[in-house]
Formats: C-alpha cells, structure tokens, sequence
C-alpha cells in the first residue's frame, strides 16, 4: 500500500519546484563557486511590471506613430501574424525532427519559396539568408561559384553610390573588389558611363531597385543588357521589393539574382536586431548553386534535399529563421496577389503624396515621381546655421520619430523619408505640418532647433564622447564600470 | 604655410610640396560637412600608395569616408595626433591637423589638381 500524499509531504519541506540539495557536497572542492553574491535587483513582481512599463512608454514604435525611416521600411505589422507564428504547432516543433513528422512546416517553406518566385520572376529561392545583408553575401557566393566553375577569372563587381551601404561590404567580403559607380544628374546609372566601367574583369553589377533616392532606374533594359553582354551578372538589393509587389517581376527584367527582406517588406516586425530573413533567388541557370538544404516537393510529401554538388554550402544553422516565414506566408496568402500590388500602390502614391508637402519647404534633389521612398535635403535652412540634425532631434520635440539623416551620402544634410503603405493621408498630412513647423522655426528662431530635443527623456547627447569613450554598464557608485 | 602653395582635390583633401614630400589633410570645408570625426585610420610609415586610391577613413559621427591618397609614392610620416585627437584635424585642418607626409614618386600630379581660389569656386564659397 502506498502513502497518502499527506504522508509525502513532510515539515520543513515547502513547494518551491526548487529545492534545497540536500545531497552531500565535499565544500572545498567548489573551485568555481563565487565569493561574492550575484547583484540582483530586489524588487516585487509590482515594481517589475511597472518599471518596464515606464521604459515602455517612454519608448518610440509603430504601434504610436508614424516612423518614417527611409530604408528601413517601418511598416505596420498585423497582430495575426505574430498570433499564427506563435501557436505551439509551429513553436513546438524541433529542427532535428524527421521530415515525414515536420511535413506542415517544410509544406509551409516550399510554398513560400514558390510564391518568393512567382512575386519576383526568378525561378529559385533559397529561404537560408538571415537577413538582406546575409542576402547579399550569399549571392556573391553564388556568382563567385558560377564564375569559379567557368573558369573565368573575374574579380569587380560594380556598385552604384545610390546603392545600400551593405553592398560594397558584401561584395569586400566575399573577396571581389568593389568599384562605385557615380550617378548621373537624373540621381540614376548613366549607361554610357557604365558602358566604360564593364570589361572582361567586371562579375556583377550590384544594383538597389529602386535606388535609395527612391528612384526606378529608367534604363533598367539597357543596364542589364550592357552587363550581359559583358559576360557578367546582374544582382538585385530587392530590399525596396515593397515598391514593385505585382508591378515589376525583377527575374523577367534579366535580374540573375536577388534577395527580398521579409522582415521589411512581409510582414516581420524589425528593428530590434532581428530575426530577420533575406532570402536569396536565382534564374535557373544559377539555381544548382543555391544552399542546402532545400525543401523539396516528392509527389503529394515533402522532403529536405541536401544534395547538389555545385552548392555553395550552408550559410546558415538548420533552415534559415523560421518563424519568420510563418509570417511572410501569411501575409502573402491573406492580401493575394491584388493586395501586394495594392501595397506597393499605395506605397508609392504614400511617399509621392508626402514628397510634394515636403517639397515646399525643403528641396528634394532629384523630383519627379519617386517610388516608395523619397530624399529631401535641410539645404534651403543652411542660411540659418541649422543643419539636418538639427531639424531631426526637434521632430522628435514634436513627438515623431525622424527620418534616416544624411544618407544616401549623395545628397547634402540628407532626410530619407518612408512613409509606407500602412499610413493614411492624415498622418502623412501632419508629419509634413511638423516639418513645416520645424523649418519655420529655423527662419524665426533658430536656437530652438539647436537646443532640441528638450521634451525627450535625455537631451541631445555628446556623440563624439558616445563614439570614443561609450560606457554601456551601470555601477552602483555612479562611476563608469571598470573594464574587467 | 602660405595657402597659394595649397592644392586642392575634389575629393576635399589638401596637399603641398615640402623637398619631394607631400604633406597633405583635408579641407576645413570638408571638416564642416563631416561634422565631428571620431575615428580616422591611416596607413602605415612605409606603405606604398597610388594616387585616387582609397588609404585610409575618416569616421564622423553620421558617416564613414574614404580618404583619398593625392599622390602616388610612399608613406613616410603619420600623424600620431589626429589618431589620439580626431578633433584636432577640425581645429587645425591645415596646420596641426595634417594626416600624412608622401615622398611623391612624380610631383607633377599637382599640376592638374585646384588651387586655392578654385578650390573656394568648387566650393561655392
């Protein structure tokens, strides 16, 4: 007969899932055992909640206002997605498992892949990238490979000045040697200028689409065709992918390669360093170089294919960032192929509808129609000694995140503006009213700007100091941690 | 130094001719639009350099530049200064905050650079 559990139990013993060991332990062999205790905060569940939902508040997000970052694509990310990619189904599962047990998710990823190639026209993808700059790295992988294995022997790859900053560090990276292309005064690739550049030596044209002046290039066929003729590649940054969704088909243009971000342009929240997802597409010819393992279709089953004698290898552990396909799948079955194309519709009419308030009172360099993204510069406040950062540290006065400032470097005390898809007229209507507001104080009183940000929780702060001397740990003495 | 011995490239750098040797920095003009530099990294006493190439950067705050070499030939002095002190090459851009002394293979390839005075044109100052 077996005790009651009343007779279990017994006095002194409490029901903390922790227990007091009460094995013998021989103390002094305890040589890693510390001699001080850990400094812990002391502080009830209460006080936790509430300090972080302090910093929480005193924290700027999409989820409280406009975040116009040109680059970085802060769109709103629908909850049901995060809901979806969180449910045990998906959560639970195990990289390790067999596939004929995972055939959901590796169904998930072989979906996703297709829909990547039918969106941009290429005819593989590969969903391993961690992120657009791990894209990248992976393509030039790939080209490097592709030439390898031709035996030719070709060592530039050509990058735009208007390209992301990622790319000619990726093109280092990989071993090629990265040569800059000047744009012309359309803020575009000449191509008689780039007909000089292409010889027996060039591997890649390396081009952001739309640029990051937001502008498509208008002699895209041209371009790829000059490239092609020269034996060489053409890569894509299809970071900005959320301009053409159901508009342009990169692959079709003669794009060989290319990588979308799905953090940015379907659906992951970013920012925060990650995860993110970069992955990377090739036209058929270029296929046999993609990583492994790739998810593969047998039939009406599923399955893992690790074999292909030209891949580059793995470029990342297991599969890539799952959970961030979950989310892109799902944004892209729940808008369809006419919703895509509605989003980077009303991407594009969001920033040129933005572009010309803002043109009133700061100039934009390169006008016309942009695509999803726009370049304004703070030129015209120079006569009153204020400068872009300026203008930047006091929109946040007002309440609002700033743009990205003084890139792309081509442009003079730069604001890279994105207003994205997800914002309506209003919005934009009163983010323009503040930069009015701001470049009106820059005639009137041009002291405010310089002293701002004085409604944030710390003033503008010592970069230089930031820069040379940062001092990242809290002490308690106040005094800066000693490196240790 | 008198500023009619100057020259100047568009890439902003200054440079002038001392027995064979080129002493050269970057503009004050340049130093304004970078804003405060952080970091700047040189190459070495003995590297050989080749004009137009990329030798070294300039890290401000908001952005990273390359720094150009003006003149082809072989490093034979840095200053150490600007490396402890980046603040200094905006305080003194052209006196104390110089970046490298060259010994010029050729000093002709001053000859197609900007003097001063087109220099301040280039600028629009």
């Amino acid at each position: 007969m077996s005790r009651t559990i009343f007779e279990k139990g017994a006095s002194g013993k409490s029901g903390d899932y922790i227990h007091e060991n009460d094995c013998p332990v021989d103390q002094e062999k305890l040589v890693i055992q510390r001699n001080t205790p850990m400094n812990l905060p002391r502080i009830g569940e209460q006080g936790v909640i509430r300090h972080f939902c302090e910093l929480a508040s005193r924290n700027y997000h999409i989820d409280k206002g406009i975040y116009p970052l040109g680059s970085c694509t802060m769109k709103y990310n629908p909850v049901v997605h995060e809901e979806i990619a969180g449910r045990g189904e998906f959560g639970g599962l195990h990289p390790e498992q067999d596939p004929a047990d995972v055939q959901g998710a590796l169904e998930l990823m072989y979906n996703l892949q297709e829909s990547l190639c039918e969106i941009c026209g290429m005819d593989a993808f590969s969903l391993q990238p961690a992120a657009g700059a791990h894209g990248e790295l992976t393509g030039m992988m790939i080209a490097r490979a592709y030439f390898q294995d031709r035996g030719e022997e070709r060592r530039t790859v050509l990058v735009p000045d208007s390209a992301h900053g990622t790319n000619p560090a990726s093109v280092a990276i990989c071993g090629f040697t990265p040569e800059t292309i000047k744009s012309d005064s359309r803020g575009m690739i000449d191509p008689d200028l780039l007909r000089e550049k292409v010889n027996g030596q060039t591997a890649v044209l390396m081009l952001t689409l739309p640029n990051t002046l937001g502008l498509f290039e208008k002699d895209l066929k041209e371009i790829i065709e000059i490239v092609h003729q020269a034996g060489a590649l053409i890569y894509m940054d299809g970071a900005n992918m959320n301009a053409l969704m159901g508009i342009v088909r990169p692959g079709e243009a003669g794009v060989d390669i290319m990588h979308v971000n799905l953090h940015k342009t379907f659906s992951t929240p970013h920012g925060g360093g990650g995860p993110g997802s970069g992955p990377i597409g090739v036209l058929g010819h270029l296929a046999d170089y993609l990583p492994v393992p790739r998810p593969v279709r047998k039939g009406q089953s599923y399955d893992l294919d690790f074999e292909s004698e030209k891949s580059i290898g793995k470029i990342h552990s297991y599969y890539g960032n799952f959970n961030v396909f979950i989310k892109a799948y799902a944004y892209i079955l729940r808008l369809g192929a006419e919703g895509l194309r509605e989003v980077s519709e009303n991407a594009v009419i969001n920033a040129n509808y933005l572009m010309n308030l803002v043109k009133k009172n700061f100039t934009v360099k390169y006008p016309g129609p942009c695509m999803h993204e726009f370049v304004a510069s703070s030129d015209p406040l120079r006569e009153y000694g204020v400068k872009t950062l300026d203008v930047a540290k006091r929109l946040l006065d007002l309440g609002v995140h700033a743009p990205t400032v003084y890139f792309p470097l081509i442009v003079s005390e730069a604001l890279m503006i994105e207003p994205v898809e997800t914002e309506k007229k209003e919005t934009l209507d009163q983010f323009a009213s503040l930069l009015e507001r701001v470049a009106t104080e820059a005639a009137e009183d041009p002291q405010v700007l310089k002293d701002a940000p004085v409604n944030t929780p710390v003033r503008r702060l010592d970069e230089v100091r930031a820069a040379r001397n940062p001092d990242f740990r809290w002490s308690p003495d106040g005094n800066p941690a000693e490196e240790s | 130094m008198n500023m009619d011995d100057f020259r100047f490239t568009e890439e902003h750098e200054w440079v002038y001719m001392e027995d064979g040797v080129a002493v050269m920095g970057i503009s004050d003009y340049a130093c304004e639009e970078l804003g405060d530099i952080v970091f700047v990294e040189l190459p070495e006493v003995g590297d050989a350099v080749q004009q137009k190439d990329a030798i070294g950067t300039i890290e401000a705050v908001k952005t990273v530049a390359d720094l150009f070499s003006p003149v082809s030939g072989e490093v034979v002095e840095v200053n150490g200064d600007i490396v402890d002190d980046p603040g200094l090459i905006k305080e003194s851009p052209f006196e104390e905050g110089w970046f490298l002394k060259i010994k010029a293979e050729d000093g002709s390839e001053l000859d197609d650079m900007l003097d001063f005075k087109q220099y301040k044109e280039f600028i629009g100052k």
